[in-house]
């Protein structure tokens, strides 16, 4: 079952006495060719979970950063299925955690069955699809079970208890915590309630709790996990490294320095 | 079930819904808890009445249209004149309901997407009059289309952010509109403007819209004695046709016509009578998208149709067919705008001359006892520069 890879994943760095680094990077970003080298860095680097976006035309929880990723990885001929691909490729070499992030209507489209086939297929443990809350998500939900991939649902500062506990009952691998309001992109700090609110989701469920939005300095990991997460996402940080053209070997060390921030 | 009693659930049998990120769920919980307690609250009905009588000039006529129905030579022709409205368009109908609602809601501020303009304009003048802070969001290239909507807009105090990604257009601007939602939800209403959006934006935006609909009911009544036979509108998110064709729903002899955006060649935006279904701004309904589920890029030459998708519950009618959706050119649009300024002295916005084509065809084959009434959702002086560039000609040549 791929979503257990996920939850192990987060128990290994438990173990290892570290929080767990969950690192994105546009699918198919600067193009399908050098795409699998950027994320494979991640891995390299140090990552514990591998999020992949798929580029979507409308991507409306997205800020600037990784709306500038979809428009090169569209312009450059990605697809859901070239991102598959490269996810089968990454998992190859690499052999981490890997959850796929995109919107719901290309997955309509490919179709729910089919698309959690061809991703169980080719390696992927989890799908995170940002426009699907768990009222509408039963087909999507269904066809994940029956792959074995496990949805991980979003909660925010905005969602009450009872519904945080809903969303964790249909979430499978670990709870995001989105940590703001607004869309992803590089904040300077963390928001203030931080603390408050990383407990209170805490108190809502038992899965791993992983933070992200607008984490992007090693001292944003180390503090979301001082307030009792077990992970953090970094994503846009990352992904601006492959918008300027920096190499993998930026990613890398990047990744390493906010690797070492996990560390308690 | 009867059509009137959509949504259930939030949904139009298949359609609609409420696909959006997590942190605009409890904002649209709230939404629709307290438009629920204030939509029979006879406090807020008057108030919403007396602004809508007094300030925006309700009701609109309903006006015979003589010469077109000669020069038709079928069915009469009646105009539900929308563009007599204060701001020249039925957005004001559903821009004063949500800003009196947002206000009464506590919010401060007003966003809203806007494609021709005009519901930008709308939302402006509600702003305004109600006081609460606006703030529109418009693609770059529509607003090098409607300029003069533009410079309206902020005029009417409010901030306009142009918007650069994907194809520039509405519903790139829906994209920022929903991004800042998210970020300032806790102080801000996204006063959507059509019936389009997440649960509970499309029934809202019909129950403000659907004052068109009741009176051409007892105007069709007062005028003819019996109900019409067949309504007319243009479709771009579907307000001005869902306020229309709503009252009328569980009536299946009036027939319901709606024109979409049919542009020219391949290039069009007509969802409805050429999409398939999918996701996309909070809603499943009739999308235009490619193979992989990329939104498709659309065009019309009327600004306000120019959207890849529409509000759910047209989808709802298009699948029981209850209504029938039909495109439009840009070149029977712009015969149309041109004809009803000489036959009847109306410059129709170009949106509504759409409507117009559509109900002259349909005219033509019915009996001269036939009613049909169109909605001319707004008025056209938004859309001279437009109709002077696509006719390449100079202003005093060949008009
Ligand atoms: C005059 C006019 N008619 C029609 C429309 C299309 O909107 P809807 O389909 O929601 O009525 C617009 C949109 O801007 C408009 O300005």
């Amino acid at each position: 079952m791929g979503w257990i890879r996920i939850t192990e994943a987060f128990s290994a760095a438990r173990s290892r006495g570290e929080g767990a680094l969950v690192a994105y990077l546009m699918g198919g970003d600067p193009d399908p060719g050098a795409s699998p080298t950027y994320i494979a860095a991640l891995a390299e680097g140090g990552a514990d979970v591998i999020e992949i976006g798929i580029p979507f035309s409308d991507p409306v929880a997205d800020g600037p950063t990784i709306q500038a990723a979809g428009v090169r990885a569209l312009r450059a001929g990605t697809t859901p299925e070239t991102v598959l691909r490269i996810a089968a490729a990454v998992k190859r070499d690499a052999g981490v955690p890997l959850v796929l992030m995109g919107y719901y209507n290309p997955i309509i489209r490919f179709g729910e069955e089919a698309f959690c086939a061809a991703a169980a297929e080719c390696g992927v443990d989890g799908l995170i699809v940002p426009d699907l809350p768990p009222e509408e998500a039963a087909p999507l939900e269904e066809a994940a079970g029956r792959h074995g991939l496990g949805l991980v649902f979003l909660v925010t500062p905005e969602t009450r208890g009872d519904r945080a506990r809903d969303i964790a009952a249909h979430t499978r691998g670990f709870l995001y915590l989105v940590s703001r309001y607004g869309t992803t992109g590089e904040r300077r700090g963390l928001p203030p309630d931080i603390m408050g609110l990383i407990g209170r989701i805490r108190g809502a469920t038992d899965l791993p709790l992983a933070v992200g939005f607008g984490i992007s300095r090693p001292e944003h990991v180390r503090a979301v996990l001082a307030c009792g997460a077990d992970g953090a996402v970094v994503g846009s940080r990352l992904v601006r490294e492959v918008g300027v053209g920096s190499p993998p070997e930026a990613l890398r060390r990047l990744m390493r320095e906010l690797k070492a921030a996990t560390r308690r | 079930m009867r059509l009137s009693e959509y949504p259930k659930g939030g949904k139009y049998g298949p359609f609609g819904g409420r696909y959006v990120p997590e942190i605009l769920i409890p904002a649209l919980e709230e939404l629709e808890e307290a438009y629920l307690a204030l939509r029979d609250d006879p406090d807020f009905r008057a108030q919403l009445t007396r602004y809508l009588r007094e300030y925006a000039g309700r009701p609109t006529p309903l006006y015979f249209a003589r010469n077109l129905t000669r020069y038709a030579g079928g069915a009469k022709i009646y105009l539900k004149r929308e563009d007599l409205l204060h701001g020249g368009a039925h957005k004001l109908n559903n821009a004063l309901g949500q800003a009196l609602l947002a206000k009464r809601m506590g919010k401060r501020r007003l966003i809203a997407e806007t494609g021709a303009g005009q519901h930008g304009t709308a939302t402006a003048i509600a702003g305004a009059v109600v006081g609460l802070e606006v703030e529109i969001y418009m693609g770059a290239l529509d607003a090098e289309r409607q300029r003069m909507n533009l410079f309206r807009m902020e005029l009417l105090g409010a901030k306009v952010n142009l918007v650069d990604s994907g194809t520039k257009t509405l519903k790139d601007a829906i994209n920022e509109a929903l991004r800042d939602w998210a970020t300032n939800v806790r102080d801000t209403h996204y006063l959507i403007g059509s019936v389009v959006g997440p649960h509970p934006y499309p029934m809202m935006v019909r129950d403000f819209q659907s004052v068109i609909g009741r009176e051409i009911r007892d105007q069709v009544l007062a005028a003819e004695g019996r109900l019409p036979d067949l309504l007319v509108a243009c479709v771009g998110g579907g307000s001005n046709a869902m306020g229309t064709f709503y009252p009328f729903a569980d009536e299946e002899q009036v027939g319901l016509l709606g024109a979409e955006g049919g542009g020219e060649g391949e290039r069009h935006a007509a969802s409805l009578a050429r999409g398939t279904v999918g996701v996309l701004h909070g809603m499943r309904t009739y999308l235009l998208q490619d193979e992989w589920g990329q939104i498709a890029e659309t065009y019309s030459i009327a600004p306000g149709l120019d959207y890849p998708a529409v509000g759910p519950e047209h989808a709802l009618y298009r699948e029981l067919g209850r209504a029938e959706y039909v495109a439009v050119t840009d070149a029977e649009a712009l015969s149309a705008f041109r004809l009803l300024a000489r036959l009847e002295g109306i410059i129709p916005a170009l949106e509504s001359a759409h409507a117009v084509h559509a109900a002259i065809q349909r005219a033509r084959e019915m009996p001269r006892d036939a009613v049909v009434v169109v909605t001319l959702s707004g008025r056209g002086d938004k859309d001279l520069d437009l109709v002077l560039r696509a006719s390449g000609e100079g202003p005093r040549e060949g008009w």
